[in-house]
């Protein structure tokens, strides 16, 4: 895997998210690490033009600097759940010296374990969430996995919600920013799942 | 094959036409007496077509690769080819599913052809590309991991998918697990194979709610992963490989079986389904004809 990079001329297609965006996505990899109790979380989207998938939110590791960063859309585990549509997670990665290194060499974090789940919504997958170093617990069960993909899901629909208009080249590009009212909605929606998930609801 | 096909000088036609029963022998292989051949099978002489991110090289758990192939698409004349390769796997998940085959048919040959790493292989087309090419090599088993969302490549998969099962290539394809239109799982000429919660490693189901036809075993899968090493893995597409490797045993055992006699091979032997007592001619009175 190269390096990723945040200097592509095609940056624009997959641009920073907005306020509501950007509130939105941190929101949903807040909630995905205390789901499962992880060391990180990550939301990556897919731009189709520059076919390389970008990332849009951190929460924990590499929170601070790894927001805008691309990677090759067809590469490593994100890369094959983008292409694929298909959740895995992968476990005892410590052991894997080739393991995602372009990841590890910019957060100087390698995860022994990691839970990924496409981004679907109306058949199209826009991108990819990926839980990392989620609790012995919380993981490595096809209940486990199942749960990451409805919130992935859940997510993927806030998403579709929050950017209408959506252009041909990839999610990130055209949306614009909900009234109060409705982005008080998608994030009420988030919070009630993440209530129901933790049984607290 | 020729039962169905033109008799000479009569057109096209898709009925026996001048030709009689005994015109058109079949010599038969029953299949292995409730769908699982013995231990001998070990696949060996069945070839197996691994469409994925690629295979790592002599990674300990795998073994020699009989072929490795990339599909790459020209971003500029969005020309498509098959190439030899020697770049290995880019992500871990077609070592792990040829790792999963070759402890499942440990005597099988393994070719993988990569349909992922290169730019614009999520595109749908390079899967497409890449599965064409492996039913076109005619192999024994195609073991597809990966499916596509993009509903302009249905009706082509389905003609591939069909051409396969005619062709006796059996295609053996995850389902999603999550509700999306997605293909070629779902068309009843490939084996669709979802996976299971049971950690018993060496068990199937069948599904009697399809599209899914088959459950495997895909919990906390131990499996070969990149740099030689081993993980453990969760996911449909670590069950998909296991139902190929049955499907190259049966093969190795009884090589004139064909796609639809596999299928039921793998049903007969399905760990849920039970021979239970049928109706007899006689009115009202039902009998247990099982031999289990």
């Amino acid at each position: 895997m190269t390096t990723p990079r945040t200097d592509s001329p095609l940056a624009s297609a997959a641009a920073p998210a907005d306020g509501p965006r950007r509130e939105l996505l941190q929101s949903v990899v807040d909630v995905a690490r205390a789901i499962f109790g992880a060391a990180a979380s990550s939301v990556f989207l897919l731009d189709e033009e520059a076919d390389e998938l970008v990332f849009q939110a951190v929460s924990g590791e590499g929170e601070e600097f790894l927001v805008g960063r691309r990677f090759p859309a067809g590469r490593g585990i994100a890369g094959w759940v983008v292409t694929s549509g298909e959740p895995m997670v992968v476990d005892d990665l410590t052991t894997d010296t080739s393991f995602d290194r372009s990841l590890a060499e910019s957060t100087s974090y390698v995860p022994n374990a990691l839970m990924a789940a496409p981004l679907i919504s109306e058949s199209r997958i826009l991108g990819v969430l990926e839980v990392l170093d989620p609790s012995p617990q919380a993981r490595s069960s096809v209940r486990e996995l199942d749960l990451l993909a409805m919130f992935a899901r859940q997510a993927a629909a806030a998403l579709r919600v929050i950017t209408p208009e959506r252009a041909p080249d990839g999610p990130a590009a055209g949306g614009r920013a909900l009234d109060g009212a409705q982005r008080e909605d998608a994030l009420r929606l988030l919070v009630s799942l993440e209530q129901v998930l933790r049984g607290t609801g | 094959m020729g039962t169905t096909g033109t008799a000479t000088g009569l057109g096209l036609t898709w009925s026996l036409r001048g030709r009689g029963p005994e015109d058109v022998p079949v010599l038969a292989d029953a299949g292995p007496p409730g769908g699982l051949p013995a231990e001998p099978a070990t696949g060996r002489g069945v070839r197996v077509c691994v469409v994925d991110s690629g295979v790592e090289r002599d990674h300990p758990q795998v073994g020699p690769l009989a072929g490795s192939w990339v599909v790459v698409k020209d971003g500029d004349t969005g020309e498509i080819t098959v190439e030899p390769t020697t770049t290995g796997d880019t992500c871990g998940h077609g070592t792990a599913c040829a790792g999963i085959i070759r402890r499942t048919a440990p005597d099988c040959e393994i070719h993988s052809v990569r349909v992922l790493g290169e730019r614009f292989s999520g595109t749908g087309d390079v899967l497409m590309a890449g599965l064409r090419w492996a039913v076109e090599q005619r192999f024994d088993v195609v073991n597809l991991s990966l499916s596509t969302t993009r509903t302009r490549f249905a009706q082509e998969l389905h003609s591939l998918a069909d051409s396969a099962y005619f062709a006796r290539t059996v295609i053996v394809a995850s389902a999603h697990n999550t509700p999306v239109e997605s293909f070629p799982w779902r068309f009843a000429s490939v084996i669709s194979v979802g996976s299971h919660q049971e950690d018993d490693p060496g068990l199937h189901l069948y599904n009697p709610d399809p599209p899914v036809e088959f459950f495997g075993p895909g919990q906390n899968v131990s499996v070969p992963w990149l740099g030689g090493r081993t993980i453990r893995t969760t996911g449909n597409s670590f069950a998909t490989p296991y139902v190929a490797g049955l499907c190259a045993r049966i093969l190795s055992a009884h090589p004139k079986v064909t796609v639809f006699q596999l299928k039921n091979a793998l049903y007969l032997s399905a760990a849920n389904v039970h021979q239970g007592p049928r109706p007899s001619t006689a009115a009202g009175d039902t009998r247990d004809d099982s031999e289990n």
